[in-house]
């Protein structure tokens, strides 16, 4: 852990130093999602509601899971653009160190531009909050923080996938993009809204409806008994992360260098 | 003269056709993205008079399709930093000794790299969208006479974008550092061309300014051709509306070619 954090502020101060660029890449990673979130916005106004749902219920799952991909892509970039320490031999380096290799992966990189993203959906949320008639408790709350966390699990066990394949492929392959932007793109509406096979795929393959739906729904008070299940659910998409780790510890031992 | 740039054209073009895994892997995600949009608006028509909506949910489907097939034909940055390198990196200069027209050549340049990328995508995409179930499959256009201004408008659409994105390029004659300026011209230009819901579902303000600009000619504007949406009187006043953009960019684009160049600095190295 100590190491972690060693890492980050070594990368910080590294990325500190283009202050100009660093803070015009966050500004334009304000508003890509600003523009997809107008575009939702606009959508409500011209049909009034989803399915039941309203904008600002809407706009609170739009905000969780930004927050998490935004997250999880500043502190799991290394596995995002790990085929090029693969190409490079560049990973023969860290085999040799006697830390974990998931450790000096996610150190070798942090993309703190995200922050612009990360400011977005923290505005979003807030506004959603604030319009919403919920009654706040603990437990809610809690939920709330666990939906975030669940969300940077799930992602970041994606990027680890995606990195894997890398051991075999030695390329970075673009359909990993399927399951991040556009596993992103589909859980910022509830899950409940598509057809049956998205819905099972993402609830049990890669749990993004313990994130964008179950939780939802205890937040906003539409469950029937066993409350408690659907406040923690959100712990079951953090449980995504450990198969994705077996997969990886089965890749490194697979691992053949470039040799360059 | 004009072989020059025939011949740089066929090389990018040939360029472009090899990399097909990478097309297959676009094609998978693109299509996947389609579903999910689709499905998206399903469910907000679902439960809304669909009479009362400017658009109906086949013509959104048939939009999404298009949009998801052309897609290189619409995005204004196609993740080209070759041309970036060579400003910032200074190697700007051997291209100012080859003697031919810079603009022209650049235009060459990125308009191969579009087709071919989109020659190998599109036809997947809209196949596999034509046999889908309904209500997720393509309709075909109504008749003959719109299939074939779709063609037209969305080749001239094309021509817009390039001398549109153009402007990108050239601009990082003065900035030097294309990200952060490129990333929001984007971000905002391609919501006007209707990337991030069709136009027409906007609401009229937005609508109002939309229609003075010319992203929309590039993506809106063809789709809505094929889909029968524009009718076909109002898509031959629009063909002229696009090829007046057109010209009016590309003069200015030479324009301000020529000026970024008068003052250039090769950077060394």
């Amino acid at each position: 852990m100590r190491l972690f954090v060693r890492y980050l502020s070594i990368l910080f101060r590294s990325q500190m130093q283009y202050r100009t660029s660093f803070w015009l890449l966050s500004l334009g990673q304000f508003f890509i999602p600003l523009s997809v979130f107008a575009g939702l916005y606009f959508l409500f106004e011209r049909f009034g509601q989803l399915q039941g749902w309203t904008f600002f219920e809407v706009a609170l799952c739009f905000a969780v899971i930004h927050m998490a991909f935004s997250l999880s892509e500043c502190f799991a970039r290394g596995f995002d653009s790990f085929s090029t320490l693969v190409a490079s031999g560049d990973f023969d380096r860290l085999l040799v160190r006697p830390r974990s290799t998931v450790l000096q992966v996610l150190g070798s990189k942090f993309e703190f531009t995200r922050i612009g993203r990360l400011l977005q959906s923290v505005i979003v949320l807030v506004w959603a909050c604030a319009n919403l008639a919920v009654d706040w408790s603990l437990l809610k709350l809690m939920t709330l923080l666990l939906m975030v966390l669940s969300g940077v699990f799930i992602f970041t066990g994606i990027f680890i996938l995606a990195a894997t394949m890398c051991f075999w492929t030695i390329q970075g392959l673009e359909v990993a993009s399927i399951f991040t932007d556009g596993g992103r793109e589909m859980a910022q509406y509830p899950l409940h809204i598509y057809e049956g096979w998205v819905r099972r795929f993402f609830t049990f393959i890669i749990p993004f409806g313990c994130v964008n739906y179950l939780p939802l729904l205890f937040i906003l008070d539409r469950t029937e008994g066993r409350d408690l299940l659907y406040a923690i659910s959100p712990l079951a998409g953090i449980l995504f992360i450990i198969p994705c780790l077996l997969i990886w510890r089965f890749g490194v031992r697979h691992y053949r260098s470039t040799g360059s | 003269m004009m072989r020059s740039y025939g011949s740089l054209f066929r090389l990018r073009f040939n360029n472009g056709l090899q990399y097909r895994t990478a097309a297959l892997a676009g094609v998978a995600t693109q299509f996947f993205w389609g579903m999910i949009l689709i499905m998206v608006y399903r469910a907000f028509y679902a439960m809304a008079d669909g009479a009362s909506m400017p658009m109906s949910l086949p013509q959104i489907v048939t939009y999404i399709w298009l949009q998801q097939a052309f897609l290189t034909f619409i995005m204004l940055w196609h993740r080209d930093n070759e041309l970036f390198q060579l400003i910032t990196t200074g190697n700007i200069a051997y291209e100012l000794c080859r003697p031919t027209d810079l603009y022209t050549f650049w235009y060459a340049k990125l308009l191969a790299q579009r087709l071919s990328s989109a020659l190998l995508r599109c036809s997947p995409i809209l196949i596999f969208a034509w046999f889908l179930p309904s209500p997720y499959e393509l309709s075909p256009p109504p008749d003959l006479s719109a299939l074939i201004l779709f063609v037209v408008s969305l080749l001239l659409g094309l021509l817009v974008l390039v001398s549109i994105s153009m402007f990108i390029y050239i601009s990082v004659f003065y900035t030097m550092s294309p990200v952060g300026s490129l990333l929001m011209f984007n971000v905002v230009g391609e919501f006007l061309a209707g990337m991030v819901i069709p136009v027409p579902l906007m609401p009229d303000w937005l609508q109002r300014i939309v229609v003075v600009l010319p992203f929309r000619w590039t993506a809106d504007f063809p789709f809505r051709v094929f889909s029968g949406h524009i009718g076909y009187h109002e898509a031959l006043s629009g063909i002229m509306v696009q090829l007046v953009w057109l010209i009016c960019l590309i003069l200015l684009g030479k324009l301000a070619m020529r000026r970024a160049l008068t003052r250039v600095v090769v950077q060394g190295g």
